[in-house]
């Protein structure tokens, strides 16, 4: 069974930290994850870097633009993560636009992740259809789940159609937003945070986008499964650096 | 062959809607709507009223006498430039806008480039009474600043985008966010043929205007409807889009499209999409694009702000790879001499954009029985600074 279910069926709120690889410096990521792992994160999103970051807001969008200005490439992180499975057994997930990861090559990508253990993708701007129809059998193969997402906008018929083809969980985004514009959720958020654990969804729903600290994370945990921190991660490690991760990751979980 | 959008939104192997699932409720509302409201007889009736009346169409079909003497051929210059704010990008804001209306927003966003979509854009937001707002690249902002200000006198609020290379990708980037933060009561009004579909299909047909007059106005003056030859200038492809439309299918009508080669085609400091670029996914839509080895998409670079976009409409990809379009790269030198000539032989000032068309004329020898129809896509005013500093006037 691929790491993400087996996580998915422990009896535990999760909490995900995404970041962005090759930020703050080029050679940081495999001491990010480490250290991640150890403070108790449940499972990792590296943050593949792009030039034109659509649904990311200013944070990670500069994140990024360093990341590539120190060097950053599909090629560098899959070096740096070659040997991750020596020291790191939670599940990792790479998140990143599609253009970067087609100019790698799909199948060559793919096969990349599965030899370094890799358990998933996240590529906001690859649609469900043109997935299903020219890379699902590739992903199969390699053993991958890709992880498509909702949002409040997000029709039942559709939201119902992403629970039939998901196979690991559901990205829920909290609001009509990019990445790391919220404070704190409202009455809105809540509503929809309940309307879709309503519908008893067969796969574990993980909340993203406006999860910055202990408060949102709760909010957004009371439903969900788990929750995902991105930003406001980022800005930790531009504050502070890598030492202390733990710190910030205590601070979520109270 | 078909050269016309198929119904999964592609040109060939071109086009698409790689867009993030936070926008997919929008672009479907779009998809499912566009065709439906743009065959309404009420919406046909007031786009048809605004074309006349407010942007001044037809724009005349002219026969370039001492041009077409100096270049031994028979040359039209569709004049486009002269459409109300000076471009045809306004055929398409007004379509828009109507779409906008027909699908009940109240707030509209643009990016823009060297500021004529913008202007485009905010003149039809205040016709029409509605919200506006154009992102522009910080760079852009300093380099243009008639056109800012031409926005903010019509009411729209400027926007710098700020992050990276802080030009047009990066403004449609930041038009994009808004989107997904405003999802319900705005509508985006993309200015070129390029994003997920249904823009590009939309907006070639808001602009197709321009063959469907030709074919009248040459059919008077040729008593055919075709010429030899179409020439237009491409940066995402808009003005180009709407030359060829009508034409696609007319395989004896030969369609030239003129990039911007900048300061050489590998000099570093280009925007040759279709030589330099590289099948990828753009703003939306999976086209040919200017990027590095591994997927970074690269800042273009021409003399002329509307024609340095990274990718190009999936429709001209698809022309490019199926060999129906010829594409001929254009330097800024070889673009500002052209430019100047028309002045000098026609009392034309163009758009630096439309001068890479007119250079073409140095490269590529005509028949002295062609008929050539150059679409003269926008007129100088813009760029006087550019001309200036260049010839140092």
């Amino acid at each position: 069974m691929n790491r993400i279910n087996q996580k998915l069926q422990e009896n535990k709120k999760l909490l995900s930290i995404y970041f962005t690889a090759g930020f703050p410096k080029i050679n940081d990521t495999v001491s990010i994850i480490e250290n991640l792992e150890k403070s108790g994160v449940d499972f990792i999103e590296i943050g593949l870097p792009f030039s034109d970051p659509l649904a990311d807001g200013p944070t990670i969008q500069a994140s990024s633009t360093q990341a590539l200005d120190n060097g950053m490439t599909s090629e560098v992180l899959f070096n740096q993560l070659k040997d991750i499975r020596k020291t790191v057994s939670i599940p990792l997930i790479i998140m990143g636009y599609f253009n970067p990861m087609m100019q790698y090559g799909i199948e060559n990508f793919c096969k990349k992740c599965a030899e370094i253990g890799i358990d998933g993708l996240i590529i906001p701007d690859l649609p469900v259809d043109v997935y299903n129809d020219h890379y699902k059998t590739i992903f199969e193969k390699y053993g991958l789940i890709n992880v498509f997402l909702i949002t409040p906008q997000t029709s039942l018929e559709r939201i119902l159609f992403i629970d039939q083809i998901s196979e690991g969980f559901i990205y829920m985004v909290s609001s009509a937003s990019v990445t790391g514009s919220q404070n704190a959720f409202g009455k809105s958020q809540d509503d929809y945070f309940k309307r879709i654990a309503d519908l008893n969804l067969k796969s574990p729903q993980i909340i993203g986008f406006g999860i910055s600290n202990a408060e949102t994370f709760k909010q957004a945990t009371k439903y969900a499964k788990g929750a995902i921190i991105g930003s406001a991660f980022v800005k930790y490690l531009d504050e502070n650096g890598t030492a202390n991760i733990n710190k910030f990751v205590n601070g979520i979980r109270d | 062959m078909s050269y016309f959008v198929d119904k999964k939104g592609y040109y060939g192997e071109f086009g698409g809607a790689f867009i993030p699932e936070m926008l997919y409720p929008n672009v479907k509302e779009l998809e499912d709507n566009y065709l439906k409201i743009m065959q309404e007889p009420s919406f046909q009736k007031e786009f048809q009223e605004l074309l006349k009346e407010y942007v001044g169409r037809p724009t005349p079909l002219y026969f370039a006498k001492r041009l077409s003497e100096k270049y031994q051929t028979k040359i039209y210059l569709k004049r486009e430039d002269l459409c109300h704010t000076g471009a045809h990008k306004i055929n398409n804001t007004i379509g828009q806008i109507l779409v906008a209306k027909k699908l009940g927003k109240t707030r509209v966003i643009a990016e823009t480039g060297a500021g004529q979509h913008g202007v485009a854009t905010a003149t039809v937001c205040a016709l029409m009474g509605i919200e506006c707002v154009v992102y522009m690249g910080e760079i852009d902002i300093a380099r243009q600043a008639p056109n800012v200000a031409r926005m903010k006198m019509l009411g729209a609020k400027v926007v710098p985008a700020l992050s990276g290379s802080r030009t047009l990708k990066d403004a449609t980037n930041e038009a994009i966010r808004d989107w997904i933060n405003n999802p319900v009561n705005t509508h985006y009004i993309i200015g070129s043929v390029v994003g997920p579909h249904p823009y590009p299909d939309m907006v070639a047909r808001f602009q197709s205007v321009i063959s469907e007059e030709i074919k009248k106005q040459l059919l008077e003056k040729e008593q055919t409807e075709n010429p030899d030859y179409v020439i237009a200038c491409v940066g995402g492809g808009s003005n180009a889009a709407g030359a060829f439309y009508h034409y696609l299918d007319e395989e004896k009508v030969n369609l030239i499209a003129v990039e911007a080669a900048g300061l050489g085609i590998h000099s570093g400091e280009s925007a040759a999409t279709s030589i330099l670029g590289k099948e990828g996914v753009i703003h939306g839509s999976k086209t040919l694009l200017m990027q590095s080895e591994d997927g970074q998409i690269t800042e273009p670079y021409s003399i002329s702000a509307g024609l340095d976009y990274p990718g190009i409409g999936p429709l001209h990809a698809h022309l490019y790879r199926s060999k129906r379009a010829e594409f001929i790269s254009i330097t800024d030198a070889e673009a500002m001499k052209a430019g100047l000539e028309l002045c000098e032989l026609e009392g034309i000032i163009p758009a630096i954009e439309s001068a890479h068309a007119l250079a073409v004329f140095n490269m590529k020898k005509f028949e002295e029985s062609d008929v050539v129809v150059l679409n003269l896509s926008g007129r100088g005013d813009k760029d006087l600074d550019t001309y200036v500093k260049y010839f140092k006037l």
